[in-house]
Formats: C-alpha cells, structure tokens, sequence
C-alpha cells in the first residue's frame, strides 16, 4: 500500500509541510525533511522550484527564485533525495510545475519518483482531463499518487469527478487565492469547509493555503483530514535558517511554545 | 490538414489550457461562451461599428510605390499604425471588452510589455467605464514611461510587477495571480494570441477582421483577392494571425513570420522562439518556448519591447512545425535600418515591431509580379526614445 494511503488512514488528524527544495540553502533539502519528520510532521511536500509559479503569492515565488539562483534542478533533487528511504518513513510528495517535468519527460520523471520513494504528485497545472487522458497509466505503474485541487468555485459535478479519479487525498484550496494569503477563516470559508465534508467523498480532504499557525490548523482540522502549511514555514526558515526547522511544527501542533 | 483550432482546443499538437484548478471556472466560463456570445448579432452589431467609427477601421490597405520600386516586387502595407491607440492590439481589446461586458464583469486586468496592450486596454475601459488594473514590469515601466503615463490618464491603474525578471512575462504572471484570487467579477483581456484556451483563437478571431479587409481591398487594387506573400511580425503573434486568418487554409497565399533575433540568433540575447525554442508549457499553453534543459523559461531580448516575449501564441508554433509558414529572424539592427527606410521612402514611421517585418525585404527576393501584404502591426510613436538613442538624433 502507498504510503499516503497508509497515513490516510491513521486515526488522527494530518500535518503536511512544504517547503522548496534548494531553500534556504541548496543542500538543505534532507536536513529539512528529516527534522520536519522527527517533530512529528505526517507528510512532506517537496517543491521543485519553477521560474513562473503562477498559483504561488510572494513568499513561494521568491524562495523558488533563491533555490534557482543555489543551483536547484530536477537532476539535483533526485541526487539529494537518493538515500532519502535510509531516513525517512513518512509520505513524500513533490510539487511541481509541469514545464520542469514534461522536459524531464514524464514517465522518467515518474519512475525517478518510484526509485527514489516518492509516494505521490502535486502538479497545479497539470489540468485533471489531460491527466487522466494521457498519463494515469504512467503514474499508475509506478504506483504513483496524483493529487488533485479543488477550490470554492470548484462545481459539484467537478468534484465528484475529480474525486472519482483520485485515489489518495483531495487537496481543498481554502479560498480563491494564490499561495501565502491572509491566514485565518471566516465564515464563509468554514461553511465551504462543512459544505465539503457533507458530500461524503470517497477521498479524504486536505485543506492547504492560508494556514499558518496553530489557529488556522486547528480550524481547518475540525473539517478535514489535515492541514497543508506552506507559506508560513518558507517565512520561519527565512526568518531562522534551518537550524530551529523542529519549532515551527512544534508551534502548530502544541498551542504552548 | 488544418491550421486552425480543433474542438478541443488545440492546433495540432499545440494550445490546450494547463492552468491550476483555480482559474478552471473563469476560463471554462469563458469556452462556453465565446463563440456564442461573438455570433450574436448584437454583439456583431456593436463590435463591427466600434471598429468603425471609434478604431477608424477598415485600416487602408496602401500600396506602396517607392518601397516596391526599391525591392522590385508590389509591397501592400496594412496600416493599422493608423487605428486609434497606434496599432493593431485594439480590434483585440474592443472584442474583449464587449465580451466582458456580456458575461457581466465589473474588473478588468491586463499585461503589458510596451504598453500599447494596456494603453488599448485602458481605453476600452474609459469607453465603456470599467474599473482598469494593468500589469507591468518594473523594468518595462522604467523604459516606456510615456505609455504609463498615458494608462494612468485613461484612468487605469498600473502596477508594477517586481517578480521573476520584472518583465512581460512576469506581468503576464502577476495578472493571472489576480485573476485567481479574483475569480467572479474579473475579465482578463490577454494582449496576444497567447494564454490557455480559448484565448489563442477568440483573440486570433476579433483580429481575423484585418485579413477579411485584405480579400476585399486587395480586389480594388489588383483584381485579385490573395496575396502571393503574407507577412508579419510575432511576438505573441496577434497581428500575424490576423493577418493570416482568412488564408490559413489556402496554400496557395504563402505566409511569412517574422520574429526578432535581437543581437542576433546565437547570441544569446535574442527572441526567435521558432529557432530557439522547444516544445513545453507558457501561461496555460502548450507551445514553443525559450527554455533551460531543465524546463526553466528565460528570458528573451529584442529593442523592440513587443517582441520581447519567450513563447509563441500555439497556432503560430503549428505553422511552424508544419511549415505552412516561413520563419524569419530579424536582428536589431536590420529592424532599425529597415524602420528609417519606411520613414524615408514612404513618409510612414513605423513601430520597430512592425520594422521587423519591414526588414526581410533586404533577405528574402520576390518577383516583380509577386503581392507582398504587409502587416504594419503599429506606429512609431511610441518608440521615439529608442529610434532618438539609436540614431543620436
Ligand atoms: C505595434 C506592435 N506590433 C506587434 C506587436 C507584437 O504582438 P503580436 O505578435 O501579438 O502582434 C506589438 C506588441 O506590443 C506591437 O505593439
């Protein structure tokens, strides 16, 4: 069984963290990964970082630039990640945009994934219709999670398709946002959240963008299966380098730091 | 074989929307409702007297006397340099405004790189009195500040895009990021046959109306209603896919598309994605693209800010993969000496886009009886500081 689905259905409620591989530094990668699985962290999104991320806000965009400007590469990642099974036990993900894996060539790029351990793909701007008509037997051989979004304007029928085609978590963007926006939900973002949890999917749901603290998870948790952070941990490793990774996990499951 | 848009939105190989679920409402709502919307015989109504009596169209189709005696073939310039705003973005952004209009939307963004896309853009939206957000790179605002200026005193806002390399590209990214986070009241007017679909082809249609001038003018002219050669600049390739339009499919009308090669093709600061470009994704478009190895875009260069754009709308990236289309790559300098000529032997001062264009008649030869139509895409004003600098005038 993949381990996403194996996590999936742990009985408790999920902590997933991104962060882009080459940031701050280029070899943190595997220290940051490491680390965000010893303070209990349940997945990790790995970003391979983009030139044009056009679903990412300003923090997202500006560390994808820095972890450019280290030297990051698709190449690079793979090498760093190599031995990364020896460590680590819980689900990784890599998020990317499609252009870096198209020119890798996707079924390369998905057979890398599997022998690297490589549980599952976040692809924003690979469309769910091109996927599942040209690639989900590739993914699917190399067994192979691909995740998909959906948003507040994401229509009922849409999301009974998607879900139909899904066969690890649906990723619930918060709001109509990009990346990194303001944290905390209102009211009508909570009632998106219930209006989700009342269609009995058959794939559990993630809701990521606009969680940042311990608030906005807890909030988020109360309606879904977990919590994606994203923004917030690129600041914290801004602010602090990669030396305190463990407290900012810490910060969000504990109220008390 | 056809060069025109498939059902699904592809020309060939090329064009599809690979964009984040977030922007699937807005531009699903736009596919289903653009062609019908454009077949309206009210909006064809307004569309067609706009162009008329606001754009100044039909643009005249001009032959060009001196010009032809120079190269010894019959040069016919399309002169959209004479539609208001200066060029040819505006038959675009008229289309795109009704069309917003009709699917009841309050806000208008856009992307600029020299900014007569937001210039056409902001003053569809004094027209018709529609709050105007234009995105610009920080760079470009820096080297076009008289197109700015002119924005803002349409009354549009312009902010500057400090991301990536703070060109038109990043723009192009800044304003898609706020069309996300603005999904139910926003229309995005795209500036060139680029984007997901279906903006390659409703973008390529409300531009098709030059080439449908072409069939008719020409017939006044020459007693004939095709043109041998067709000709003209790409950048997104806005003014070229008008310009082919009604001949894609007839051979017999031979297509050139001229890019910019800057400092020349291999010197690493050029535009000549046909020649430098391989295939992948560019705002939502399967395409050809500048790019690292690694599928990173880069940046192009060209003196002339509307060329200056590392991908190519997917219907010109058909035309050359098939080669339905000549591709042609222009340097700096060649477009320069080209555009003081036009201004020489025909009183005409062109954009240095257009000047691209204007420039394959020292490379390529045609025949004395060959009709050479030539897109003059835009006029010069706008680039008055460029040509100053150039020829220390
Ligand atoms: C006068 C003129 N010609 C051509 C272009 C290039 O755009 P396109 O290739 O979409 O016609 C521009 C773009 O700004 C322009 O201003």
């Amino acid at each position: 069984m993949n381990r996403i689905n194996k996590k999936l259905n742990e009985n408790k409620k999920l902590l997933s963290i991104y962060f882009t591989a080459g940031y701050p530094n280029l070899d943190d990668t595997v220290s940051i990964i490491q680390n965000l699985e010893k303070s209990g962290v349940d997945m990790i999104e790995i970003g391979l970082p983009f030139s044009d991320p056009l679903a990412d806000g300003p923090t997202i965009q500006a560390s994808s630039t820095q972890a450019l400007i280290n030297g990051m590469t698709t190449e690079a990642l793979f090498k760093q990640l190599k031995d990364i099974r020896k460590t680590v036990n819980i689900p990784l993900i890599i998020m990317g945009y499609f252009n870096p894996i198209l020119q890798y060539g996707v079924e390369a790029f998905c057979k890398k994934c599997s022998e690297t351990g490589i549980d599952g793909l976040i692809i924003p701007d690979l469309p769910v219709n091109v996927y599942n008509e040209q690639y989900k037997p590739i993914f699917e051989k190399y067994d192979l999670i691909n995740v998909f979004l959906i948003t507040p304007q994401t229509s009922i029928e849409r999301i009974h398709f998607i879900d139909s085609i899904s066969n690890g978590f649906i990723y619930m963007v918060s709001s109509a946002s990009v990346t990194g926006s303001s944290s905390g939900f209102g009211e009508e973002q909570i009632n998106y959240f219930k209006r989700i949890a009342n269609m009995n999917l058959k794939n559990p749901q993630i809701i990521g963008f606009g969680i940042s603290d311990h608030n906005s998870f807890t909030q988020a948790t109360t309606y879904a299966k977990g919590a994606i952070i994203g923004s917030a941990f690129i600041k914290h490793l801004s602010n602090n380098g990669v030396k305190d990774t463990a407290d900012f996990p810490n910060a969000i499951l504990n109220q008390l730091t | 074989m056809t060069y025109n848009i498939n059902e699904k939105g592809y020309y060939g190989e090329f064009g599809g929307a690979y964009i984040p679920e977030m922007l699937y409402p807005n531009v699903e709502e736009l596919r289903q409702n653009y062609l019908k919307v454009m077949k309206e015989p009210s909006f064809q109504k307004e569309f067609n007297l706009l162009l008329k009596d606001y754009v100044g169209r039909p643009s005249p189709l001009y032959f060009a006397k001196r010009l032809s005696e120079k190269y010894n073939t019959k040069i016919y310039l399309k002169r959209e340099d004479l539609n208001h705003t200066g060029a040819h973005k505006i038959n675009n952004t008229i289309g795109q405004i009704l069309m917003a209009q009709r699917l009841g939307k309050k806000r208008i963004i856009a992307e600029t790189g020299a900014g007569q896309h937001g210039v056409a853009t902001a003053t569809v939206c004094a027209l018709m009195g529609l709050e105007c957000i234009v995105y610009m790179g920080e760079i470009d605002i820096a080297r076009q500040a008289p197109n700015v200026a002119r924005m803002k005193m349409l009354g549009a806002t312009v902010i500057s895009a400090k991301s990536g390399s703070k060109t038109l590209k990043d723009a192009t990214n800044e304003a898609i990021r706020d069309w996300i986070n603005n999904p139910v009241d926003t229309h995005y007017i795209i500036g060139s046959v680029v984007g997901p679909h279906p903006y390659p082809d409703m973008v390529a249609r409300f531009q098709s109306v030059v080439s449908k001038e072409i069939q008719w003018q020409l017939k006044e002219h020459e007693d004939k209603t095709k043109p041998d050669y067709v000709v003209a600049c790409v950048g997104g390739g806005s003014n070229a896919a008008g310009a082919f339009y009604h001949f894609l499919e007839d051979t017999e009308v031979k297509l050139i598309a001229v890019e910019a090669a800057g400092h020349g093709v291999d010197s690493g600061e050029s535009a000549a994605t046909s020649v430098l470009g391989k295939e992948g994704i560019i705002h939502g478009s399967k395409t050809l693209l500048m790019q690292t190895n690694d599928g990173q875009i880069t940046e192009p260069y060209s003196i002339s800010a509307g060329l200056d754009y590392p991908g190519v709308g997917p219907m010109h990236a058909h035309l050359y993969k098939s080669g339905r289309a000549e591709f042609m790559s222009i340097t700096d300098d060649q477009a320069m000496t080209a555009g003081l000529e036009l201004c020489k032997l025909e009183g005409i001062i062109p954009a240095i886009e257009s000047s691209h264009a204007l420039a394959i008649f020292e490379q390529k030869k045609f025949k004395p009886e060959d009709v050479v139509v030539l897109s003059l895409s835009g006029r010069g004003d706008k680039d008055l500081n460029t040509y100053i600098n150039y020829y220390k005038l």
